[in-house]
C-alpha cells in the first residue's frame, strides 16, 4: 500500500509541480520547499489532491512541513491516516 | 521628455537613418521632430512640448554652433540654474530647460550633470573637441541605450530606434534572460538584446576618435553601520523631509501645460497628490486604475482621497481580458519580457491620460525604495530575528503578519510560511539575505528553460554576478540600507521605472515625475536611521510623520497594499485570445528554442484547468508568454514557426 501511495503521490509531483521532468532525481526524503519544487500555494494544491485521491479530510494541524515536505513524509503521513477508520 | 536617436563615427546616409530611428520612437514625441548632421556625428529627435512650447526645438545649438544637444527628460531646477548662468553674463535665446543644459556645459564641460536636478538622458556633440557625450540621471528614469557597429557608436532613447541601424538586428542574450527569470531585470549595462547596452543610471559616456570612456558621476550610499547618525531628533527629521518633499513636488509641478496625478489609492501617490492639489490654484486633475477583482481594486481609497482633496479624477477600468488585449504592445514598448502583468494597467493609464489632454503627471513611485516601504523589507528582519532567535515561539506566527493581502499565503500555517520564507536557515552574513527568498522563488521559472539555453547558460548564476556588482562599503551598512541599496539600484531602473514608468508612460506620449526621487530626497532619506524607516513593521514611519495632516487617517495609516495585477488569469477563461495560444503552443515554444515545449503545455494547461495563484506558476506563465512575443515582435521566430506549421 505504501509503495502504491509513494508512486500516486511521486506521480503528481511530477506532474504538478515539476511539469513532466521525468529526469528530475526525486529523492524520498529531499525537502519539496528547499528544493523549490512546491511555493506557498503548492501546499495547497497538495492538499486538495491528497484528500481527492486518498479521501482523507486534512485539518490545519495536518498541513505542516513534517508531514508534508517529502516525498516520504506525504507518504507516512498518508499511510497513517488512511489505517484510521473515517468513522473513527 | 522626448526621445532621440543618434551616432558618432562614419555613417554614409545620416540623414535618412536618423529619420528612421526617430521614427521608431515617434510615439515618444508627438509634437515636433528634428535632425542635426556634421561630419562623423549626428542627432536626431522627437518631442514632447513641455517646456518652452514655442522655443525649445531640438536638436538645439547653442549661439557658437559649436554645441548641439538632443535630449530626453526635464531639468526641474532650471529656473534657478538660468538665473545664476545670466548673473555670469549669459544670455538666453529661449525659454526652454535645454538651453541651460548647453550654457551649464559651456560653463563647466561634463561635471555639469552634478548640477542637474531632474530626470534626463541626453547626447550633446561637442564639435569643438570632437567628442559626443552622453549622460543619465542619478536614478535611472530615462532610457539611454547604445551598440557599437563597424567602429561607429549608435545610440537611442529605445532599442527599436537602435534597430534601424543597417547590420544590428534583434537577437537574444541568453545572459540577460537568466537575469531577468532570477532577478525581474537585466542587470546593466546588459539589456535583453545580446550586443546592445545601456548607459547605467549616474553615468557618462565620453567618446571620441581615440576611445570611448563611460565613467559614474553619483552614487547611492548609506552610513556605515555604526557611525552615528545626523538625524536623531525625530521631529527634526520629519519637518526636514516636509520640506525637501514639498520642494521637490514644487518644481516637478514646473510645465508649460497642465500638470495632473496618478492617484492609487495607496499612501505615496495620495501624498503627492495631496501636495500638487495644494500648489494647484486651478484645481489637480488625477487617474487611476480600477480591477474587477477584489484582490487587486483599490477604488475605494481612491475615490475617498479624490474626495478628499476635490480633485478632477478619473478612472480606467481594467477589466477581465483587459491585460490580454494590450500585453503584446506592453513587451514591444518595454522592449524585455516580464515576470508579471503590472505594467499593463500602466499602460492602459497612462492612454487615459493622453485622451484626457494631459501630457504630465507626477507618481508617487519611488518612495517604497527611499523609505522602506516594500515588504521585502519586513520580511527581512523577521527572518534575521528568526535566525538570531531560532528558539522564539514568536518565529513562525511572525510570517502571518506579512503579507495580509495575499490569498494563497491567507491560508497557510505558520509553519510553512516560516519554511517558505527559509527563516532560519539562510546565512545571516549573506549579501543578498534579504532578498534571497524572492531570488530563489523567481529562479524556480528557470524550470521552463531548455535543455539547449541551460546549456549556453554553462552554469551561470545571475546573484552571483548581482554579489560581484555590490561597492566595496555594502557590507558595512546597515541590513536595512543594504536591502534598500539592492531594491534601488537594480530593481527600480531595471524593471519598475522602465517596465512599468517610462515605456509605459511614453507609449502614450506622456511623462512620468516622481518626487520622490528627487536626489536630495533620495540622499537625506539614505542618511536617515533605519529605524526612523522601518519602525518595528511598520514601513515608511518618518514618511507618515511627516505628512500625517495631508491625509485622512483611513489613508495615512494604511498598511502597503502592493500594486499588482492578475497574472495568469488574464489570459485563460472565455474570450481566451488566439495569440496567446499560438505563442504557448508546442512550435512556436519548440521554433524559439528557448523553454522546454512540453513542460510549458503542461504549465498551460495547469493554468488554464486551475486559474494558477501561486507566484511560481504566474511568473514562468507570464515570463514566457512575454519571452514569446518579445522574439515575436523583434526577430519573428514564433511568427515564422507559427505560420509554417
Amino acid at each position: 500500500m505504501t509503495e502504491t501511495i509513494k508512486d500516486s503521490v511521486k506521480a503528481f509531483i511530477i506532474e504538478n509541480f515539476l511539469f513532466g521532468d521525468t529526469f528530475y532525481e526525486l529523492a524520498d526524503t529531499a525537502s519539496l520547499i528547499e528544493n523549490d519544487i512546491i511555493d506557498s500555494t503548492g501546499v495547497l494544491e497538495l492538499v486538495a489532491f491528497i484528500e481527492d485521491r486518498f479521501g482523507i479530510a486534512m485539518a490545519d494541524a495536518d498541513i505542516v512541513p513534517a508531514n508534508l515536505d517529502s516525498l516520504a513524509r506525504i507518504s507516512a503521513f498518508i499511510a497513517a491516516k488512511s489505517a484510521v477508520p473515517i468513522s473513527a | 521628455m522626448c526621445g532621440f536617436g543618434g551616432y558618432f563615427g562614419s555613417v554614409p546616409d545620416g540623414k535618412a537613418l536618423l529619420e528612421k530611428m526617430t521614427a521608431a520612437i515617434a510615439h515618444r514625441g508627438p509634437d515636433e521632430q528634428g535632425v542635426f548632421t556634421a561630419p562623423q556625428a549626428g542627432l536626431g529627435h522627437v518631442r514632447l512640448s513641455i517646456v518652452g512650447l514655442g522655443d525649445g526645438q531640438q536638436p538645439m545649438s547653442d549661439v557658437t554652433g559649436e554645441l548641439t544637444i538632443a535630449f530626453n527628460g526635464e531639468i526641474f531646477n532650471y529656473v534657478e540654474l538660468r538665473d545664476e548662468l545670466r548673473a555670469k553674463g549669459r544670455r538666453f535665446r529661449t525659454s526652454s530647460d535645454t538651453e541651460v543644459i548647453l550654457h551649464l556645459y559651456d560653463e563647466m564641460g561634463e561635471d555639469c550633470v552634478s548640477r542637474l536636478n531632474g530626470d534626463f538622458a541626453f547626447a550633446l556633440w561637442d564639435n569643438r573637441r570632437r567628442r559626443m557625450l552622453l549622460a543619465r540621471d542619478r536614478m535611472g528614469v530615462r532610457p539611454l541605450f547604445y551598440a557599437m557597429r563597424a567602429g561607429t557608436l549608435y545610440f537611442a532613447s529605445e532599442v527599436k530606434a537602435l534597430l534601424q541601424v543597417p547590420g544590428l538586428s534583434a537577437e537574444i542574450d541568453p545572459i540577460a534572460l537568466d537575469q531577468i527569470f532570477t532577478l525581474w531585470a537585466p542587470i546593466a549595462p546588459r539589456t535583453p538584446f545580446k550586443d546592445t547596452f545601456e548607459l547605467e543610471p549616474a553615468s557618462l559616456m565620453i567618446a571620441d576618435e581615440r576611445c570611448v570612456v563611460t565613467r559614474t558621476y553619483w552614487n547611492l550610499e548609506f552610513p556605515e553601520r555604526d557611525a552615528p547618525s545626523r538625524h536623531v531628533d525625530e521631529g527634526q527629521a520629519a519637518e526636514e523631509l516636509r520640506a525637501l518633499l514639498t520642494d521637490a513636488t514644487r518644481i516637478r509641478m514646473r510645465a508649460d501645460v497642465p500638470v495632473g496625478a496618478y492617484l492609487s489609492g495607496g499612501l505615496d501617490s495620495s501624498i503627492v497628490s495631496a501636495l500638487a492639489a495644494s500648489m494647484a490654484p486651478q484645481g489637480l486633475r488625477t487617474f487611476s486604475v480600477t480591477f474587477d477583482s477584489a484582490e487587486h481594486d483599490e477604488s475605494a481609497f481612491q475615490h475617498e482621497m479624490a474626495a478628499a482633496l476635490g480633485t478632477d479624477h478619473r478612472a480606467v477600468a481594467c477589466r477581465a481580458g483587459d491585460i490580454a488585449k494590450v500585453f503584446p504592445d506592453v513587451v514591444r514598448y518595454a522592449e524585455r519580457p516580464v515576470l508579471r502583468t503590472a505594467p499593463a494597467p500602466l499602460y492602459q493609464l497612462s492612454g487615459l491620460v493622453r485622451d484626457s489632454g494631459l501630457k504630465v503627471v507626477l507618481t508617487g513611485e519611488g518612495a517604497d525604495e527611499v523609505f522602506a516601504g516594500y515588504d521585502i523589507f519586513k520580511e527581512a528582519r523577521v527572518r534575521r530575528f528568526c535566525g538570531r532567535q531560532p528558539g522564539s515561539r514568536m518565529r513562525p506566527h511572525l510570517f502571518r503578519k506579512l503579507y495580509p493581502y495575499l490569498p494563497g499565503l491567507k491560508q497557510q500555517s505558520s509553519e510553512y510560511l516560516a519554511a517558505f520564507f527559509g527563516a532560519g536557515n539562510d546565512p545571516l552574513e549573506d549579501p543578498l539575505f534579504s532578498h534571497r527568498p524572492r531570488l530563489k522563488g523567481t529562479a524556480a521559472t528557470k524550470m521552463f528553460f531548455s535543455g539547449d539555453l541551460r546549456a549556453r547558460l554553462a552554469g551561470y548564476d545571475a546573484a552571483d554576478e548581482l554579489i560581484s556588482r555590490l561597492p566595496e562599503a555594502f557590507g558595512r551598512w546597515h541590513p536595512l540600507h543594504q536591502a534598500q541599496y539592492l531594491e534601488s539600484r537594480f530593481l527600480l531602473p531595471g524593471y519598475i521605472l522602465s517596465s512599468q514608468g517610462d515605456r509605459m508612460a511614453m507609449a502614450h506620449g506622456v511623462e512620468g515625475r516622481f518626487p520622490f526621487l528627487d536626489h536630495r530626497l533620495v540622499e537625506f532619506a539614505a542618511g536617515l536611521p533605519p529605524e526612523m524607516k522601518l519602525k518595528g513593521l511598520v514601513e515608511k514611519h518618518i514618511l507618515r510623520e511627516a505628512t500625517k495632516d495631508l491625509l485622512p487617517p483611513s489613508i495615512g495609516k494604511r498598511t502597503k497594499q502592493p500594486y499588482r495585477a492578475p497574472d495568469s488569469l488574464s489570459f485563460s477563461g472565455r474570450g481566451e485570445l488566439d495569440y496567446v495560444r499560438t505563442a504557448m503552443g508546442e512550435e512556436a515554444i519548440a521554433a524559439g528554442g528557448l523553454f522546454n515545449a512540453k513542460a510549458v503545455t503542461k504549465l498551460y494547461e495547469k493554468c488554464r484547468a486551475r486559474p494558477a495563484s501561486g507566484f511560481r506558476d504566474n511568473a514562468a506563465f507570464v515570463g514566457i508568454l512575454s519571452t514569446q512575443l518579445w522574439l515575436q515582435t523583434f526577430t519573428g521566430t514564433s511568427i515564422r514557426a507559427a505560420e509554417a506549421a
